[in-house]
């Protein structure tokens, strides 16, 4: 019963307050790469008036570390990590702009409160699916912060990334919806 | 002395080192019989989904030599050696902090260790958790454990009072598992260790995930324990991936032991579905 939506960024609000949870996302496109090490450089970069790696205007950030490029492979596993690292910067790069950040885990409720403000929403990958996820990934580029190693930020472009509606943009929250209708 | 069996520790570097890479690239047969077994029982059709994708990642990382899960692992190794062995060749934990080396250099695995407050990445995943025991025998038995952040991050330890007891240690399990909800990656494995000290109950509870899902406790106590705790927590709803289900957890591991008169300390080991562990006797 639930819809799919193709999404290719960059995102605007009418992509975004079309979403509702429990709705099917695949994204085809450009997105880049953040863990708490590069959010915390990009939050920094911001506040002292630089500009940030990329351009944050409808931009979908994925919270991924990912395992080293066998050779032949444009990179490794590349699974989401648990998202809540990233709540404290969330709130800022929303306002800048962000449209999508791709996860796992929950949010908190600054985070939730930021995504209806600014019309952005949190999208779950499934985790520990590293091998599988990293299928949708076409190419990948270190384009900031090589010294963070798995942490850097990187330019991915992806093709039909599978992903689930978590947090829309109307308060909706899939992980307390979900788990109400199986608790006994 | 001139019949001690010797093991030269380059040995035991060069069997971390394939310990490493089977255990980031093979799903443990225990693990994958555990998902199967979860995707029969599973109600909810989205947890159906995630599992039989969960099943298909295994595969796809074993035909493509590609981790299970991004998040390789801070190395966990345990040592049962010996009274009777003799090791030569030099320093046993940096024999062991080598083969990690190596492992995580040669099957491309992701090193995931840092200083903790600059948060600069040591480059080669070291070093290792090394857990030694000295046992009964002539042979070495170890167990290479890769254990990722997001699930050991909701793992916990509690001082529980005696007052409290029994049904305050399966409160707080079970506080622990809805606390974590879908952050340590359902369906997961609890490693519950419950008695002695505060110090002992946490590597007990990290030990019991050496154990296989599905055998046996011979401790009739912590068998019938692993049996509740295991209902309790599938009854929370979080289910695969925290999206909604009736297979939040794979397994419970309980261990018990006696504490102090004054004392019952708790400790919560989470695992996630990526339960990585492989293990060889030398
Ligand atoms: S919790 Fe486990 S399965 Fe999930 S990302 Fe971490 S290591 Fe991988």
């Amino acid at each position: 019963m639930s819809r799919t939506f193709r999404l290719t960024p960059p995102l605007g609000d009418a992509d975004t307050t079309a979403l509702r949870i429990g709705d099917r996302v695949l994204i085809s496109g450009t997105i880049y790469t953040g863990r708490d090490a590069a959010h915390k450089r990009i939050v920094e970069a911001l506040a002292n008036g630089q500009e940030p790696p990329f351009p944050l205007a409808g931009a979908v950030i994925y919270y991924v570390g990912p395992s080293p490029a066998p050779p032949g492979r444009v990179i490794g596993a590349a699974g989401p990590t648990t998202s809540y690292r990233m709540d404290a910067y969330a709130p800022t790069l929303m306002a800048q702009g962000l449209k999508a950040m791709i996860g796992k885990g929950k949010r908190g409720d600054e985070v939730k409160a930021a995504m209806a403000q600014h019309k952005a929403v949190y999208l779950g990958a499934i985790g520990g699916a590293g091998a599988l996820m990293a299928r949708a990934i076409v190419e990948a580029e270190v384009i900031a912060y090589p010294e963070l190693g798995p942490e850097a930020v990187r330019r991915l472009v992806v093709k039909d990334m599978p992903l689930v509606c978590v947090n829309d943009t109307h308060g909706g929250d899939l992980y307390l919806e979900g788990r109400r209708a199986y608790q006994r | 002395m001139s019949n001690l069996r010797t093991i030269d520790v380059a040995l035991i570097r060069d069997t971390v080192a394939d310990l490493c890479g089977q255990a980031d690239l093979l799903l443990p047969a225990d693990v994958r019989r555990a998902l199967e077994k979860g995707l029969a029982a599973e109600e909810s059709p989205v947890g159906k989904e995630i599992l039989t994708r969960l099943l298909e990642n295994a595969d796809i990382a074993a035909a493509e030599s590609m981790p299970i899960c991004q998040d390789c692992g801070l190395a966990v190794v345990f040592l049962d050696i010996g009274q009777d062995l003799h090791l030569i060749g030099g320093d046993l934990v940096a024999a062991v902090n080598e083969g990690v080396r190596r492992g995580y250099e040669k099957h491309y695995l992701r090193k995931s260790v840092c200083h903790p407050f600059t948060r600069a990445n040591t480059g080669d995943n070291t070093p290792a958790v090394v857990h030694v025991r000295i046992v009964p025998g002539d042979r070495l038995h170890l167990w290479v454990v890769p254990k990722g952040g997001g699930s050991e991050n909701m793992s916990k330890v509690f001082l529980v009072t005696p007052a409290q007891g029994l049904p305050g240690v399966k409160e707080r399990v079970l506080e622990t598992v809805e606390a974590a909800g879908p952050n340590p990656c359902p369906p997961i494995i609890l490693g519950v260790a419950i008695g002695s000290t505060f110090d002992d109950a946490c590597l007990r509870a990290k030990r019991t995930l050496l154990r296989e899902l599905g055998s046996v406790n011979p401790d009739p106590e912590a068998a019938a324990l692993e049996a509740e705790l295991l209902t309790m927590v599938n009854n929370t709803g979080i289910g695969p991936a925290g999206l909604g289900g009736r297979v939040t957890c794979l397994g419970v591991f309980v261990d018990i032991k006696p504490c102090h008169i004054a004392s019952l300390p708790l400790a919560v080991n989470v695992q996630c579905h990526a339960a990585r562990h492989k293990e060889a006797v030398l």
